[in-house]
């Protein structure tokens, strides 16, 4: 309804601003109270390696929403997101440690479409590997 | 363990209406990082057109996940929830998630399936308010990882 970018300004090919975005086990659980996930993978190390992964991972709703962040702090209304879709292909990994996991998200036009809207294509990696596939949003410019 | 798949194609009732609050929302905000305005100020939410605070995108997991519990948790199908890893997510919003909305959600269990040892559930969450407006869908897959295999 308000997004602050001109459809007529945007090209197929036109990079959105990169971000980074920080996880630690904190953000899990707190992610964890939010939204009512509390799967065990995502805060008990025990439980995550006796079902045989190598640690804690991350909620993947969390990470399609930290990345959903790049779209919606660029468009400026968060509302005009009308069409957001992921594959999650790795999970992420959140050591108990100081450092914790890293996000690093990009995100292209990779189409204009009919009423005024676009679709960001998005991409986001953690430790060096891809952990979303067919990450897309579509987005009601102005 | 293959899962029932007499479960396809089965929808469930409407569920109990999920009331949106204010607090859930800048809560739910804070979890992912995000400090839009629109998910704290109603003020700040009006200057975009909107009634009062909107949800991030993503807040519609709140409500389909509650609703898609009937079929994640339900004994007789047998999912094995600390083996379950999400495999897709995807919503399409007719309008943004506002605070007050009162949401009802109906599942339907679109897919089952069995891949590489895995068991592979698709569902589909039509998320409306009381009064029938309807505001988002949520399709997900959730992959139960099967046992390591014995080489």
């Amino acid at each position: 309804m308000g997004a602050t970018v001109d459809y007529d300004d945007v090209e197929v090919g036109t990079e959105l601003p990169a971000a980074a975005f920080a996880l630690h086990r904190a953000d899990l659980v707190k992610y964890a109270g939010a939204s009512g996930d509390f799967n065990v993978i995502h805060w008990n190390q025990r439980v995550a390696q006796s079902v045989g992964l190598p640690d804690v991972i991350a909620h993947g709703m969390l990470t399609m929403a930290e990345v959903s962040r790049v779209v919606t702090d660029w468009a400026g209304d968060p509302g005009s997101v009308v069409e957001y879709g992921v594959r999650f292909t790795k999970p992420v990994v959140v050591p108990d440690d100081e450092s914790g996991a890293t996000i690093s998200v990009g995100a292209v036009i990779g189409a204009k479409l009919e009423g005024r809207r676009v679709r960001v294509d998005l991409t986001a990696s953690a430790a060096g590997e891809k952990v979303l596939a067919m990450a897309r949003a579509v987005v009601q410019l102005a | 363990m293959a899962l029932d798949q007499s479960y396809i194609g089965r929808s469930y009732p409407p569920s109990k209406p999920y009331e949106v609050g204010r607090e859930k929302i800048r809560e739910f905000a804070d979890a992912i990082g995000d400090q839009h305005p629109a998910h704290r100020s109603t003020a700040a939410a009006q200057a975009l057109g909107y009634d009062d605070v909107i949800a991030p995108p993503t807040f519609a997991i709140v409500v389909s996940a509650r609703v898609g519990s009937q079929v994640v948790f339900d004994p007789e199908l047998g999912l094995d929830y600390s083996r379950v890893v999400h495999g897709e997510q995807r919503f399409v919003h007719a309008r943004p998630i506002c605070a007050g909305d009162r949401l009802v959600g109906v599942l339907t269990v679109d897919n089952i399936r069995a891949a590489a040892g895995n068991d592979i559930l698709s569902t589909r969450v039509e998320i409306s308010t009381e009064a029938g407006e309807p505001v988002a869908t949520a399709y997900s897959t959730l992959v139960a990882r099967g046992p390591e295999r014995q080489s």
